[in-house]
């Protein structure tokens, strides 16, 4: 099988890899990167747990193929945090209890910074529409969502 | 499977002709993927074209209408503003597809060669008269959305035909679109019915032009012409609302299966032509955006 | 020593809400789940399934797959353990079938191969001739005389005679005579309900890492619920002992029930027998949908006398559960839990378990009881519409109590039904206006919790720092639950414990983490491991004064002479104690092995408003509380996460999500798309009120909360819906088609 040469910044950092063109992004992440917080729920883009950017925008790393990221700046769950100090959401989001098994969270972490990034000041319909397909099994999304617009409020008023 | 990314449409019709065995173009990938994922098709050569410039451009000409680059995101769609007051309801049907994650890739090229008899955003193109442009090794035709579908999981494109703009018209006065779709749940289904309509009015609100068409109802996406005509002179009263859920439940042709049957489709496709009709004659009149 | 045993009341710790200590590697990415685990020299699997609801397999011919570059081991039935009966021969012949393929997605054989695409191509080369036989996949349609047979040898001795032989077990109980009750009845109402099967949905596929050897020595990392039931399940499965298997449990990202056993596992481990190397296998999210735990779907007729004063004089319910391909759907706790908050004097409840062409059932919170709560309490609230009753007086009236005989034989302890049902009248919800369109629910639900085998370890370090070992596998924050219990005891504070799930070669043998007995039994095991090391350490104190061991108590992280005869001595901090205890005996533990077996049961009441679209049948929930008994909630976010999330998923059983097959019995929803689980827009807020009646059988008084949260959402959400309707909904789920044709059939009957 031919593999493909590839060159993309990712959290930050310069990558390259070589891979197979049917390959994911979020196979590359996890089983050539090591960036295992992007989780595989379901393949198919219904599930969110896969969620990263790439050039600033919100995608399934599963609807993506690994050779499309030539050139592409990619955040992950694992580029949040700054140093030990973790995003505002990050706190929250164990403050709160904004999760159970966790197996969700980096998606619905990395989905509601970039929400936050473009509305600062979401309604709680924003926020669940916004969040739609980042599926929760656990939590029924209550904790979540009062997570989300608490912490915009506290971003709001640091800022 | 060969991936190739090629830098102009023409390079990209090449590629398509000289491939063996199955082709898929690459836009925003998200249904590609899924078939590729879920094992339904495994491409031999998938063609990514959002390498060649000018794929992402939304641009208004001095006309009024529109061309739109094939890669253009729903979520580009949504943040430009002026294409929304033209044409809401091409920009809504396109909004509802998927997630989030899936508008900041998904296009309307795309949702249109998958082929679904679903698909949100070919109502919507059909009603407001959109074309492509069709481009292959002798040079780039213009074809209407309605010229497209073949069949579930099937178009009228050769290979190497690939599409390489989409054209919107103008808007005009007083016009207004609109597209509502029927899911179980808010979000993240594939529409189990699918409407979308334009209008145009006279000063009066008098309809002068009219445009239906319903989406998974038949194996391919319906345009109602009869429907339409019986609206147009017409303001939008009851009388004529119920005409045209008559009409619209009349032209169904569904099937039943896991996402809905025959009968709930033919009822709701009624029920959708009269709240859709009411949104687009709102906006026609300048009421709501 | 004098250690309060019984405490239900002045905690320091119980009650309050710090951070879980796996908090932060959950926010980060880090945390490591099933999937993300990986060794030198690891090989991928990739299952072949049966395409087919059942056929004969006639020939597996593996010749193209072994001759593919990059596939270093084939495996079918034959590379497993001959001669297991009862259940390990039922999970066996589900992980990899025999000679007949049972459902759509049964495996029946498997590939490991250098990478994850090589293992899927070369799944696809593996050629299978298939005899197709007749199928059937509904519970009604696998009962009927003429109904393809699964298996005649299934049937157990509880089956009366004459039935079909695929309905393979027989349960009945109750007490009273329920023909004299219905005789004394104002009003009866008889009706019959179905429930399509759900499943638990956890966002984490199966996921497993697992090496082998020739000399039967095998290390496993998998996603379960329970990582002994999978060692030993998986040892027999291999042909392997027990005890050379060690199993680590990987952070588990959802179970539901659905991870209580095995089906990828033990054919990691007989591909690494065989290829010599770690195998990993990951499932898709169709092979989740096609081959793992559903739930029963069902079939129940349910009969119900009523005074016109709301007594309820007789009550009998027939529960039929189709469950799979194999023995084990759950039809015992449907007819147990049915008519469970009733104090009645004439009950008779029974229950069939039907096997059919379809995945081998798994639990599901509170296996059994939603469904046939559902039917239960659709008809009470039929009875109240009838005879102008109001829902929650009704309730009450009839209510079990402490001292009722359960509809399922015993007496009841201290239960708190009543409290929920007083606090469900006295909620601002209960009297909220509704709007037009809207309707209003409410429904009762029961589940017995359970104790099981429990093992924790406990550990002082020298600066007084303690580490906990436990087995239950923390599936909604339990890690938290434990130190605050343990903190409790030793009366130092919540950060200075860390605890772990120990692997099975750490730790005496642990029940799976289900039936809502984590917090219960391992929180007990953890309350009598930390007392057992607080006796060591007064133990110390008392060596170091110079007085009798039962002269010295703890205190507030103190050992403390126990009175004025004791002695004049200086409290001692744990740490102190700890400083020293290389030289003053050695290390000071803890430990605590049992089968606790006072889980006290839960009830509890739901109130919810729907909305529904008479045009198109949609509904939505428009407002949601859940109030339930949590005997003593430990981490009381964490209660009301527990509670919120059984809501939510009843809210997808009530009205969106079904397995939905086709005439070739083929799943034809195996993707999110379709298998439609409630999505943040669908749900509101969901309110919660923690009662608190303690359980008697617990020192802290604490009852398990997972599990009772999906019994009452079923019927409340159906009760809404059919008041908003204006029609009786009895086939779940309630999708827009089916609300649809009710309107529509209600409106054409005039």
């Amino acid at each position: 099988m031919k593999t493909i040469h590839v060159t993309a910044t990712v959290n930050g950092d310069t990558v390259e890899y070589l891979c197979d063109p049917r390959e994911t992004l979020l196979d590359v992440l996890r089983d050539r990167l090591n960036l295992t917080g992007a989780k595989e729920g379901c393949g198919t883009g219904d599930c969110g747990a896969c969620s990263v950017t790439v050039d600033g925008r919100l995608v399934c790393s599963c609807l993506i193929l690994g050779v499309e990221a030539e050139g592409k700046t990619i955040t992950t769950v694992e580029g949040m945090a700054d140093g030990e100090t973790l995003h505002p959401l990050q706190k929250k989001f164990i403050e709160y209890a904004a999760l159970q098994c966790g197996i969700c969270t980096p998606g619905i972490l990395v989905a509601a910074k970039s929400l936050l990034e473009k509305n600062p000041d979401p309604t709680e319909t924003e926020v669940r529409y916004w969040l739609a397909g980042n599926l929760c099994r656990c939590t029924g999304y209550d904790k979540i969502i009062r997570a989300v617009l608490d912490t915009a409020a506290d971003m709001r008023e640091a800022s | 499977m060969q991936y190739h990314s090629p830098n102009t449409f023409e390079d990209a019709a090449a590629l398509a002709v000289a491939a063996a065995g199955v082709t898929r173009f690459l836009a925003g990938g998200t249904d590609v993927l899924v078939q590729l994922r879920a094992d339904i098709i495994t491409p031999d050569t998938v063609i990514d074209i959002k390498n060649i410039p000018g794929v992402r451009d939304i641009t208004r000409h001095d006309d009024g209408s529109w061309t739109l680059g094939v890669a253009t995101s729903g979520a580009e769609m949504r943040e430009h503003v002026e294409l929304g007051l033209d044409w809401p309801g091409v920009v809504e049907a396109m909004d509802l597809i998927g997630s989030t994650q899936v508008q900041g890739r998904a296009t309307l090229v795309g949702n249109l060669c998958n082929g679904s008899p679903a698909a949100d955003s070919v109502p919507a193109m059909v009603t407001a008269g959109v074309e492509f442009s069709v481009t292959n090794s002798e040079g780039t035709r213009r074809v209407a959305v309605m010229d497209i579908p073949a069949g579930p999981g099937r178009t009228h494109l050769a290979q190497g035909d690939v599409i390489s703009a989409v054209h919107i018209p103008a808007r005009g006065a007083r016009g207004g679109d609109a597209y509502l779709r029927f899911i179980p749940r808010t979000e993240m289904d594939i529409a189990v019915v699918g409407c979308a309509i334009n209008l145009a009015l006279d000063a009066a609100g008098v309809i002068t032009q009219a445009s239906v068409s319903l989406g998974a109802v038949a194996p391919t996406v319906l345009r109602l012409d009869e429907a339409a005509e019986a609206l147009i002179g017409c303001t939008l009263d009851e009388a004529t609302l119920d005409k045209l859920a008559t009409a619209a439940s009349a032209a169904c042709n569904p099937i039943s299966d896991k996402r809905g049957t025959i009968e709930f489709r033919t009822h709701v496709a009624g029920v959708l032509a009269k709240r859709t009709a009411k949104i687009a004659y709102a906006r026609a009149q300048g009421v709501t955006k | 020593m004098a250690l309060d045993d019984h405490k239900t009341t002045g905690f320091k710790f119980i009650g309050t809400r710090p951070d879980r200590p796996d908090g932060l590697d959950k926010v980060t990415g880090r945390a490591l789940f099933g999937a993300d685990a990986q060794a030198p020299g690891m090989l991928h699997g990739a299952i072949v399934r049966s395409p087919h609801a059942h056929a004969r397999i006639l020939r597996i011919d593996t010749t193209a797959a072994e001759a593919l570059e990059g596939v270093k081991a084939v495996v079918t039935r034959a590379d497993f353990a001959t001669g297991l009966s009862g259940e390990f021969g039922f999970v066996l012949e589900n992980v990899m079938a025999g000679d007949r393929a049972l459902y759509d997605g049964h495996a029946v054989a498997a590939v490991a191969a250098s990478s994850a695409l090589i293992a899927r191509d070369a799944a696809k080369l593996v050629q299978v001739d298939y005899e197709i036989l007749p199928h059937v996949t509904d519970v009604d349609a696998a009962m009927v005389d003429d109904a393809p047979v699964l298996n005649d040898t299934y049937a157990d001795a509880t089956v009366p005679a004459g039935l079909h032989p695929n309905v393979v077990r027989y349960h009945e109980s109750g007490h009273g005579d329920v023909e004299a009750g219905f005789a004394a009845a104002d009003l009866i109402v008889e009706d019959s309900f179905k429930t399509e099967a759900t499943h638990q949905g956890y966002i984490e596929p199966h996921a497993c890492l697992a090496t082998l050897g020739a000399d039967g020595k095998g290390e496993l990392w998998c996603t379960t619920q329970g990582h002994w039931i999978a060692q030993k399940t998986c040892a027999a499965l291999v042909g392997i002992d027990t005890s050379q298997l060690r199993v680590t449990a990987s952070e588990i990202g959802g179970g539901f029930g659905g991870k209580t056993t095995v089906f990828i596992e033990p054919v990691a481990l007989a591909l690494s027998r065989k290829a010599n190397r770690p195998v990993k296998i990951v499932m898709n999210r169709s092979e989740v949908f096609r081959a793992t735990g559903p739930t029963s779907s069902t079939s129940m007729d349910v009969k119900i006398g009523m005074m016109k004063d709301g007594t309820i004089t007789a009550a009998q319910g027939v529960f039929r559960l189709q469950g799979g391909a194999f023995p084990g759907a759950p039809m015992e706790f449907s007819a147990m839990c049915a008519f469970a908050p009733y104090n009645l004097e004439n009950v008779k409840q029974v229950g069939y378990d039907v096997i059919s062409n379809r995945p081998k059932q798994a639990a599901y919170r509170a296996p059994g009881a939603p469904m046939a709560s559902f039917a239960v309490e659709s008809v009470i609230d039929d009875l109240c519409k009838q005879l102008g009753l109001d829902p929650i007086d009704t309730r009450l009236k009839n209510a079990a109590r402490e001292g009722t005989k359960a509809s399922y034989g015993p007496r009841f302890q201290r239960i708190g039904l009543v409290e929920t049902l007083e606090a469900a009248k006295a909620h601002p919800h209960y009297t909220a206006p509704l709007k037009p369109g809207q309707g209003r629910g409410v429904s009762c639900g029961f589940w017995f919790n359970h104790g099981g085998e429990t093992s924790v370890s406990l550990a002082l370090s020298e600066d007084g720092t303690c580490q906990i070992s436990v087995g239950t596998p923390d599936i909604g924050g339990s890690r938290a639950s434990m130190a605050l219990m343990a903190a409790e005891v030793l009366g130092i504070a919540y950060e200075n414990f860390r605890v772990t799930v120990a692997d099975t070669a750490t730790l005496g043998y642990n029940d799976v983490s289900h039936g809502s007995r984590v917090t219960y039994a391992s929180g007990l095991a953890t309350i009598k491991a930390a007392q057992d090391a607080v006796a060591k350490l007064c133990k110390r104190a008392a060596a170091k004064w110079g007085i009798p061991e039962d002269a010295v108590y703890w205190e507030d992280g103190f050992a403390k002479p126990s009175g004025a005869n004791a002695g004049n001595f200086d409290p001692i901090p744990l740490a102190e104690i700890t400083k020293d205890m290389g030289s003053t005996g050695g290390p000071i533990s803890g430990h605590f092995e049992a089968t606790p077996e006072g889980a006290g049961v839960s009830f509890g009441t739901h109130i919810v408003d729907a909305e529904v679209d008479p045009e198109t049948g949609k509904t939505a929930v428009v407002r949601y509380t859940v109030i339930q008994d949590a005997g003593k909630a430990i981490h009381p976010t964490y209660v009301e996460g527990q509670f919120q999330g059984g809501a939510a998923q009843g809210i997808g059983w009530a009205l969106n999500e079904e397995y939905v097959y086709g005439e070739d019995g083929r799943l034809q929803n195996s993707i999110f798309l379709d298998y439609r689980v409630p999505v943040a827009s669908d749900l509101p807020m969901i309110d919660t009120v923690i009662v608190e009646v303690p359980n008697p059988g617990h020192p802290y008084g604490v009852r398990g909360v997972g599990e009772t949260g999906i019994v009452p959402p079923l019927a409340a959400i159906a009760n809404a819906v059919s008041a908003a309707a204006g029609v009786r909904l009895r086939h779940l789920p309630m999708s827009p088609p089916r609300i649809l044709r009710a309107l529509r059939a209600q409106a054409s009957e005039g």
